[in-house]
């Protein structure tokens, strides 16, 4: 009853009139079958419809049926002009589906609280300076021995908790042969406590599980895992796999909603720190330090109390590095202990991305500003032609509050309709983005859960735009002067010049936009297109690992073997290949001087490695398959110029701080190529043989090498299967980890940028588009407005020259005024994305040309149409029209 | 002979009352049970009876109901609700209390 009937009502207006109509009719006739008279009885009811019209207010919700009519109204008129609301709800809905996609994902990495307890509690510890390379770096990890002293200092105030970073390892169910993959995460016993997390099955890792090193070979599960990998059967509970030489026996599955604490990395397996061998090793830094406040704690009181700890040790361990330069050594200690909190978990993927994320952000924000312009333009003149129809409503008493949620009804349609396309669009492309934000061997895998968070968003987007785009111009509308409206019209120039701000604005947008993806795309182009030094077509490795260690005999051995295979040019032997998120680094010394301050890389080849890769030797020779390390080396050319002055190298000597001192002799000299980035400049590089030999003349052993192959022909993957077979044939005691043609770890260099590309042309051919349609619009209608002047204006004579140029001279002034507002806002905006471009300037002339140029082309193309209208206005017509 | 109007206030405790006697009316009924049970001295008119009948039965304090009657024709027939109850006592109290304030004055005067 009541309110809820009355609503309902309104929603069944017809049934309820047509009762009250029957009602009325019952009364009559029962009047009319006691003998009174028709006519009497007819007239003694009066008015029917006032009748029904009284019962009616009654029965319904007054403002919801006004609010019912509007909305039906504003359906009418959107229905009536299909294209153009097509064109407004397709442009807005693209627009919000753009934010909506940006706010799914940036919420999913960096705003979104872990489904742990009291997420705000949570905090990392991060070590701040400048790295061994000699760049400021941030990083978390941190040495066993020391958490352990520092998580004693704290004990009081604060939890300590240890996770390493998520590793994707090799591990085995049943025979070595069928090694799979899993994201293994060391974490401490007390983590699950601490965080809240509840068993879906068996029981989680607690403080026993986590007490001496080695002692503890159980392992919990994620939910995930368990459910991709077990189809959530409670059998898995008990399972035995092996990382490794150590068994792991399954004990339990994490609850649902808990998937580790690395957004874009979802965990498969959580086993104890104590199982890590790195937790005796006191140099071994592998892991994160996360801080759990207690109450009463505050995070800086943390940070004093372990910065003296983090200190002592940091020197203690400097004392053992040998044969590092001064400098470096100094800045390492100076490096600060510092506190942030964690609550969204703490990543790589979100240091990598957060800047392109927000600046991505803010592209569809101005997206969203463009097409909402255009839609306050539309509705404006959609306003401006109901302007008698406005009058008349006013006329008839119609409240100034009633017409404004008139037009807004009609707008929240719009924005309604827009909304709902745009949650299908985000639905469907949020994941395809994070998808293309995937290296081929380590998927990112982002929760995008479609929850309150979003839809919330969603609402308070389509709220926000309603008023963005309906607000001024239903203002503008309910402001109508019935007498002077109904009479013909006042001047539209009002009107007009807020039309052309909105254009300009939208104009400006635009440009930064365009600015802005020139950068992008400028950025991708001179990274892809950057020399590596190596030919990377044609090249496969087969990335192999071997529990235990693995003399480099036998890698040799399998190595020639590989050599018989059809389709194989080249084998050869490397530590790891180029590019591959591996390094090796080290300090040189020559002629027995002070240790240099360039951080040099190292691998270790073996001969005809650059054969295999093509890269030239410029002097000197290859590796021999007599060569040893250590001993004799090969160095490249930026080693050259650092410790020779660019004389060749050839024949001279260092000493490093790597090989326990041991002087190497130069025996070749090769081109520069790439190691582990693309960005910065080239590295020194040393190459050692990968025949290495310890200090008693023994064979060492190694726990992975790269096979590298080069092959004839296309498509090289062909080969995986063989390739496989083969080794696993050829050298027992070897597990293939990975196979992948070097090209693609070429292109993982530029995954961030090529997807900042992509997605920045994408928005400036969305914000061309829209901008083109926006002036295209306005343009019209001043042209509309305007028909008069003009056609007074031909019939007395005026050229078609000076017609043209009345039709589309405001509309380059706005335009104008746009570029050059929107070449300042450019130019500001560089600040912001300078770590996102690479060896293009803002200042540079092509990507402020080359926008405005697109810019003004796209205003000439707006503008055709309505040139050749006003050219053609017929004024004879015109006049007797009028 | 008091016009409608002069029902004004009153119209309401009336049709509440009259439906506590005899639930289960037809409009039409309900305004010929005034009629006569006024004695011919009191009419509320279609014009004000329909809207007062609706607005009670939004208000919750009676609920209508369509059925068919003997003579094969539909009617819409009216009854009291717990809160038309409630409120019947509410009006009747308030009316005893004004028309015997009412009285005092007459007499005073």
């Amino acid at each position: 009853m009541s309110i809820w009937s009355r609503v309902a009502n309104v929603f069944r207006l017809d049934r309820t009139s047509r009762e009250i109509d029957e009602e009325f009719a019952a009364h009559m006739q029962e009047a009319i079958d006691e003998g009174r008279d028709p006519e009497e009885v007819r007239k003694a009811f009066g008015s029917l419809l006032r009748q029904r019209e009284a019962s009616l207010d009654i029965r319904l919700l007054g403002w919801l049926d006004s609010l019912r009519s509007d909305v039906v109204f504003g359906w009418r008129l959107l229905w009536n002009a299909k294209a153009t609301s097509a064109v407004a709800i397709l442009s807005l809905g693209l627009a919000i589906g753009s934010s909506m996609s940006a706010f799914r994902i940036i919420d999913a990495l960096l705003l979104r609280p872990l489904p742990i307890r009291e997420p705000e509690r949570l905090y990392a510890l991060f070590r701040k300076g400048i790295g061994p390379d000699g760049r400021p770096r941030t990083t978390a990890s941190t040495e066993y021995p020391l958490y352990r002293q520092m998580r004693a200092a704290v004990e009081n105030q604060a939890d300590l908790i240890a996770i390493s970073y998520a590793a994707r390892r090799d591990l085995s169910y049943s025979s070595d042969e069928e090694t799979e993959k899993a994201y293994v995460q060391y974490v401490s016993g007390s983590m699950f406590d601490k965080f809240g997390v509840r068993p879906a099955l068996g029981r989680l890792l607690t403080g026993n599980d986590d007490l001496s090193p080695g002692a503890h070979p159980v392992a919990v599960l994620s939910y995930d895992y368990w459910a991709r990998r077990f189809g959530c059967d409670p059998n898995a509970n008990g399972r035995r796999f092996r990382i490794a030489a150590v068994e792991y026996e399954v004990i339990g599955v994490a609850g649902r909603a808990f998937t580790g604490t690395e957004p874009g990395t979802i965990t498969d397996i959580f086993l104890p720190t104590m199982m890590n061998e790195g937790v005796t090793q006191p140099n071994s830094s592998w892991f994160r330090t996360f801080v759990r406040l207690k109450p009463g704690a505050s995070a800086n009181q943390i940070r004093d109390a372990l910065s003296p700890i983090f200190q002592a040790y940091q020197e203690e361990l400097a004392k053992g590095f040998k044969g590092w330069p001064k400098d470096r050594l100094q800045q390492l200690l100076s490096n600060q202990l510092v506190i942030e909190p964690a609550a969204a978990g703490v990543s790589g993927l979100q240091e990598e991305y957060r800047v392109a994320l927000v600046a991505l952000g803010a592209l569809v924000t101005l997206i969203l500003m463009i097409a909402c312009a255009n839609l306050a333009n539309l509705m404006m003149a959609q306003a401006s032609a109901r302007a008698r129809e406005m009058a008349l409503r006013v006329a008839i008493g119609a409240g100034r509050w009633r017409l404004i949620q008139l037009v807004l009804a009609e707008s929240a349609l719009i924005a309604l309709s827009g909304a709902v396309l745009g949650g299908a669009l985000a639905w469907w492309s949020a994941p395809l983005v994070v998808s293309m934000i995937n290296p081929p061997d380590h998927p990112v895998r982002l929760v995008l859960p479609a929850d309150l968070r979003v839809l919330g968003f969603a609402a308070a987007l389509a709220a926000f735009v309603t008023i963005l785009f309906g607000l001024g111009p239903a203002v503008r509308a309910s402001a109508v002067k019935p007498a002077s409206a109904l009479k013909g019209g006042t001047g539209p120039r009002s009107r007009r010049r807020m039309m052309h701000v909105l254009i300009a604005a939208q104009v400006a947008f635009c440009f930064l936009v365009l600015f802005d993806t020139g950068l992008f795309t400028a950025t991708f182009d001179r990274l892809s297109n950057k020399p590596t030094g190596f030919a990377a077509d044609g090249v496969i490795n087969v990335i192999t690992g071997a529990r235990p260690p693995q003399s480099v005999l036998l890698w040799q051995q399998v190595a020639r073997q590989l050599r018989s295979l059809p389709r194989v040019e080249t084998v050869a032997l490397a530590s790891f290949p180029p590019l591959s998120g591996s390094m090796e680094g080290g300090f040189v010394a020559v002629n027995g001087g002070q240790p240099g301050g360039a951080l040099v890389r190292f691998l270790s080849v073996s001969p005809s490695w650059f054969g295999a890769m093509k890269i030239p030797i410029l002097g000197g020779r290859d590796f021999e398959e007599s060569d040893a390390s250590p001993g004799v080396a090969i160095v490249n050319q930026t080693f050259a110029n650092v410790y020779f002055n660019g004389e060749s190298p050839v024949g001279r000597s260092f000493e490093t701080n790597r090989d326990h001192g041991m002087r190497c002799r130069i025996v070749g000299l090769v081109l520069d190529s790439r190691y582990d980035d693309m960005r910065g400049p080239m590295a020194p590089v040393v190459y050692r043989p990968f025949r290495s030999v310890d200090a008693n003349g023994q064979f060492r052993t190694a726990r992975g090498a790269a096979f590298v192959l080069r092959v004839s022909g296309s498509n090289p993957l062909a080969l995986v299967p063989m390739l496989r077979r083969e080794i696993t044939r050829a050298g027992p005691g070897l597990l293939v980890s990975r196979i992948v043609p070097q090209t693609e770890l070429v292109e993982q260099q530029t995954i961030r940028e090529r997807l900042l590309a992509m997605l920045a042309s994408f928005f400036a051919v969305v914000a061309l588009l829209l901008a083109g349609i926006g002036l295209y619009g306005v343009l019209n209608y001043s042209l509309l407005q305007r028909r008069r002047e003009l056609g007074i204006r031909i019939a007395i004579g005026a050229p078609a020259r000076d017609i043209v140029r009345r039709a589309t001279v405001d509309g380059f002034a706005m335009v104008l005024a746009g570029a050059v507002t929107g070449l300042a806002l450019a130019l500001l905006s560089v600040r912001y994305i300078e770590s996102l471009v690479y060896e293009v300037k803002a200042t540079d002339p092509a990507p402020l040309i080359l926008p405005a140029l697109i810019l003004f082309t796209a205003a000439l193309l707006a503008s055709v149409p309505a040139a050749i209208g006003a050219v053609r206005i017929d004024p004879v017509e015109m006049l007797r029209a009028e | 002979m008091p016009k409608a109007d002069s029902l004004q206030g009153s119209l309401d405790l009336l049709v509440l009352k009259i439906l506590s006697r005899r639930p289960r009316l037809h409009g039409y009924a309900i305004m010929t049970a005034i009629q006569s049970m006024s004695g011919e001295v009191l009419r509320a008119e279609e014009g004000s009876l329909y809207p007062a009948l609706h607005r009670m039965e939004e208000a919750g304090w009676i609920r209508a109901e369509w059925v068919t009657t003997e003579t094969g024709r539909r009617a819409r027939l009216y009854e009291l609700t717990r809160a038309g109850a409630k409120q019947l006592d509410l009006e009747e109290s308030r009316w005893r209390a004004v028309t015997s304030a009412v009285n005092r004055v007459l007499r005073m005067a």
